[in-house]
């Protein structure tokens, strides 16, 4: 949640006015632990894998391979925050994952689809797979876990039906790109990708004005705001993160398509979460729902498009995932719910619902994915690897929960 | 005065930024019956959960004696062992367990193997149900007994632990007057068994009639004890206002605001309309909680419900509303001489309808968001600028609500759980004040505020009616109604029994026709 608990006003401090900067940044990171907490995590393990494998993980191909590889991850995850904060659960999105890449399959390898055409009624297909869950859901009034643990047996079982138990190969180009390609390069030969430095450029900027304008309206509305001085070198510090990131991609093939893909949802899903009356109401939803629903919420409209959006993601992690093996299989996208699932809570959702980020959702699936990555270069067994992701979810939401404790009577 | 059972001295909490008590003080004395009163916020219960183990040793500062001997109680297991129970305000029994059981939960009667000697279980619960006046089964589920009885299972469950003080929190905050009566009685006969009470209670007529002495607290401090009669046996000698002036620092002469009169061009015009409005129970379809209910109320008028628990207030209320309880039967409901058929929340919220919760906490505010966000939450589709919700207008309304409605808390940004009753309630009323409705039903809406904040709940009430606002105002505690209302309409079993204006109405007249039962 972007709300911001700020200290009492006993003295009238002017806003802006120098008022202990520490204080006012610890209270700052205080309210948003969860997140600040993750962010911080996040950039350690990055550090602690960077130097552990001799600057292997942040070499540009391997992070356009971190990317790619955790892409569908993301897009699950961003997806079940939403439905986390509607105050629910969905199980049967790696099974949807499944379905979806074996009828996208299906319709471009035994039917010679075009892929355009495919991928939109995949889209489609997991659109009504979430109608259908969502209807159950909303309207029926049963339980999330028990449609959505219906819906993963029932996804399963249908992909196999679909695909007789083998696997279908191989996709066209186009399709494929969508895990696998990068943006075109254009215009002259510099040392980098030139459409990535334009995007690069383009996020800085956006990143800015952002900043910029909460801080207007902060000073406007006589919140407290951090001191000149500070909020500068956190857009410093902000842009010069950009920057490493962009020349990093720009110095192999530049931005993943399915990086923009993210980026999209990322901004666009954020922003409807934020700022849309819906994503007001979904937040209320899981906060109380008999509060919502007496303050006029149209609470089973709005929880069953929290899953039709749901199914429309899975549907998309679906195609993504299918075009990055080139192949719909049976066992594609077995546990993704689970990871999707802890992704979210270690990126601030809260198990009774109404909290949570979009952005919260990404970190927490880059905390895993960094994590995935970074053990597997080091050679740590996937036995291992289990086990430590097991840990850092406990701890992350441990951490909160006590923090929570400390900061509450 | 023997020697005291509790002696508190000197205690001071300090939480994280705030000092929530500062040196109080508090005796008990054997056998006493012993109120404290204060505003919300003043301290009441930190001062509990300090004697009673929950903020354990070593985190505050003073001295705790229990029958002459100083105790330092690491958790409230420590307490109740010395004979100390605490009885909290919302009630901690478990629905599907029988009474017995409950009564037996954490200190279950074994036999000598280690499992459960049911016999005697059974044997015991019912002497302790005897011994409450309560007559229920032992092995019938606390969910089916009213939150009355629930409330005497509570104290059973003390007795149990052979209990020597009892803290009672609030203790007849939900319950309706019949209710209330028995468990003050009930107080009264443990004291002749020696046993000695704590009441924290806002309503000062029962203080009145069993407390022997009251302490005040007011910002963490002990104001005052005041000794409210000689000997059990003698009258009263201490009057409300005398109480109320220790809480709040200053005479109030006025509990309620003069009411202002409405003059505007619609003022004699009736403004919400409910004909024969019948509703059946939601599960239990044999029964009518409301039946054949007709009223109106006009603009500028503040009308008042008056009934007692299950009388069917809140459930008409709820059921106008959206039909948000039960299942609707029949009945018309007429806003500004347009009928609407308003069978959903929004549609009743599009009719001009507000209905402001008497639950704020379950069915009012969202306790994790802000008040910002709280405020708006009817209003948002109305809040729009190109299709997403227009921030800088949102946080002006709310800062708007905060000022006028005098909500407090530094910024709007702060969380509404952490806010105060009263400062809730506030929230509430912004929240619907700002839907603009025509017709606002208010279901109790002081409850559990201190008196301080009730009047400026009051003047609120009052203002919108100046403004033509039809007020229904339903409330469990007669003087209020009487106070702030231009008729009160009775109610019982779901029927209205009588209508009634405000030169008519006293609490006599009122009381008869709220226990009016059909015959």
């Amino acid at each position: 949640m972007t709300t911001s608990t700020t200290p009492p006003k006993d003295a009238s401090p002017k806003p802006g006015a120098p008022q202990s900067a520490g204080a006012l940044l610890l209270q700052n990171a205080r309210a948003n632990m969860r997140q600040y907490g993750m962010l911080v995590a996040l950039a350690f393990i990055v550090i602690l894998f960077q130097i552990w494998t001799d600057g292997t993980l942040l070499l540009p191909n391997n992070v356009s391979n971190l990317i790619q590889q955790n892409s569908y991850i993301l897009i699950l995850a961003m997806g079940m925050m939403l439905v986390i904060i509607a105050g629910h659960i969905d199980l049967s999105v790696g099974s949807l994952v499944a379905f979806v890449g074996a009828m996208s399959a299906v319709m471009m390898v035994k039917h010679d689809m075009p892929w355009v055409l495919a991928l939109i009624l995949s889209l489609l297909i997991g659109a009504v797979a979430g109608a259908w869950q969502g209807f159950f859901i909303a309207y029926v009034g049963i339980p999330s876990f028990i449609v959505t643990l219906a819906g993963m047996l029932l996804f399963r079982g249908l992909t196999q039906i679909v695909l007789e138990g083998q696997s279908l190969s191989p996709f066209p180009e186009g399709y494929q790109d969508l895990a696998k390609g990068f943006i075109p390069e254009m215009g002259p030969y510099t040392q980098y990708h030139n459409p990535t430095l334009v995007f690069g450029l383009l996020a800085i900027l956006f990143l800015l004005l952002r900043e910029w304008r909460t801080r207007r309206q902060q000073v406007a509305y006589e919140l407290d705001v951090l001191p000149q001085n500070l909020w500068i070198l956190k857009c410093v510090a902000m842009a010069a993160a950009v920057t490493a990131f962009t020349l990093t991609l720009a110095s192999f093939h530049g931005v993943p398509v399915v990086m923009l893909v993210m980026c999209a949802l990322l901004i666009g899903l954020g922003y409807v979460m934020r700022n849309a009356v819906v994503g007001r109401h979904v937040y209320a939803l899981g906060g109380n729902k008999a509060a919502a629903k007496l303050s006029g919420v149209k609470d089973k409209r709005v929880t069953f498009m929290v899953f039709v959006n749901m199914g429309v993601l899975a549907a998309l992690a679906g195609c993504v995932y299918a075009a990055r093996l080139n192949a719909g299989t049976p066992q594609a996208g077995l546990n993704f719910e689970l990871e999707a699932i802890a992704a979210a809570f270690i990126g601030g959702a809260s198990m009774s619902g109404g909290v949570g980020t979009v952005m919260g959702a990404v970190i927490g699936g880059l905390v895993l994915g960094v994590l995935n990555n970074g053990m597997s270069l080091v050679g740590i067994g996937t036995d291992y690897q289990q086990v430590i992701k097991g840990l850092v979810l406990l701890a992350a939401v441990g951490f909160d929960v006590w923090n929570k404790r400390k900061a509450g009577r | 005065m023997t020697r005291p059972v509790l002696e508190m001295r000197d205690i001071t909490k300090t939480f994280p930024g705030v000092k929530a008590l500062s040196e109080v003080n508090l005796t008990v004395g054997p056998g006493e019956i012993h109120a404290i009163c204060g505003e919300n916020g003043a301290g009441k219960s930190t001062l509990m959960k300090v004697l009673s183990g929950v903020h354990e040793h070593g985190t505050y500062e003073g001295e705790i004696s229990f029958e002459g001997e100083p105790v330092a109680f690491g958790d409230i297991r420590a307490s109740e062992q010395r004979g100390i129970v605490i009885i909290h305000q919302e009630l901690a029994l478990i629905p599907y367990l029988s009474v017995a059981e409950n009564i037996f939960l954490g200190n279950e009667q074994t036999s000598a193997r280690g499992f459960i000697d049911w016999q005697g279980t059974l044997r015991k619960a019912a002497a302790l149900l005897a011994q409450v006046g309560l007559r229920e089964q032992p092995q019938t589920p606390v969910s089916a007994l009213s939150v009355g009885k629930q409330q005497l299972v509570e104290i059973a469950k003390a007795l149990s632990k052979e209990v020597k003080l009892l803290i009672l929190d609030e203790p007849t905050a939900a319950l309706n007057d019949e209710d209330s009566a028995t468990l003050l009685d009930l107080i009264l006969t443990l004291r002749e068994q020696g046993i000695a009470s704590i009441i924290i209670s806002h309503k000062l007529g029962e203080i009145r009639r069993i407390a022997d002495t009251v302490t005040i607290l007011r910002d963490g401090r002990t104001i005052e004890t005041l000794t409210v009669r000689e000997t059990p046996e003698s009258e009263p000698q201490l009057s409300e206002d005398r109480i109320i002036r220790g809480m709040v620092g200053r005479d109030l002469d006025r509990r309620f605001p003069d009411r202002t009169h409405y003059e505007g061009e619609d003022a004699e015009k009736v403004a919400l309309e409910v004909g024969g409005w019948t509703v059946r129970h939601p599960t239990d379809h044999q029964r009518l909680v409301v039946d054949d209910v007709s009223l109106n109320v006009r603009h500028g008028e503040i009308v008042g419900i008056a009934g007692l628990m299950g009388a069917g207030r809140t459930e008409l209320a709820m059921s106008v509303f959206g039909r948000s309880y039960g299942q609707y039967v029949g009945g018309t409901l007429t806003v500004e001489g347009r009928e609407v058929t308003a069978k959903t929340v929004p549609a009743a919220v599009d009719a001009g309808i507000a209905y402001v919760t008497e639950d704020r906490k379950q069915y009012g505010l969202n306790l994790i968001d802000n008040i910002n966000r709280n405020i708006s939450l009817p209003s948002l589709p109305g809040m729009r600028r190109h299709g997403v919700v227009d921030e800088h207008h949102e946080r002006s309304v709310a800062e708007r609500y905060r000022t006028s409605m005098n909500i407090k808390a530094p910024t709007v940004f702060e969380q509404v759980g952490r806010l105060s009753g009263g400062n809730q309630q506030k929230v509430v009323l912004s929240k619907w004040i700002h839907a603009d409705p025509r017709v606002l039903i208010l279901d109790e809406p002081t409850r559990g505020i201190d008196v301080g904040a009730k009047f400026e709940i009051y003047s609120v009430i009052d203002e919108l009616a100046s403004q033509g606002k039809a007020v229904l105002f339903i409330s469990s505690e007669l003087p209020e109604l009487l106070g702030m209302c231009d008729r009160i309409y009775t109610m019982a079993e779901g029927r209205l029994t009588g209508e009634i204006t405000r030169a008519d109405a006293t609490q006599e007249v009122l009381m008869r026709h709220m226990t009016q039962n059909r015959s």
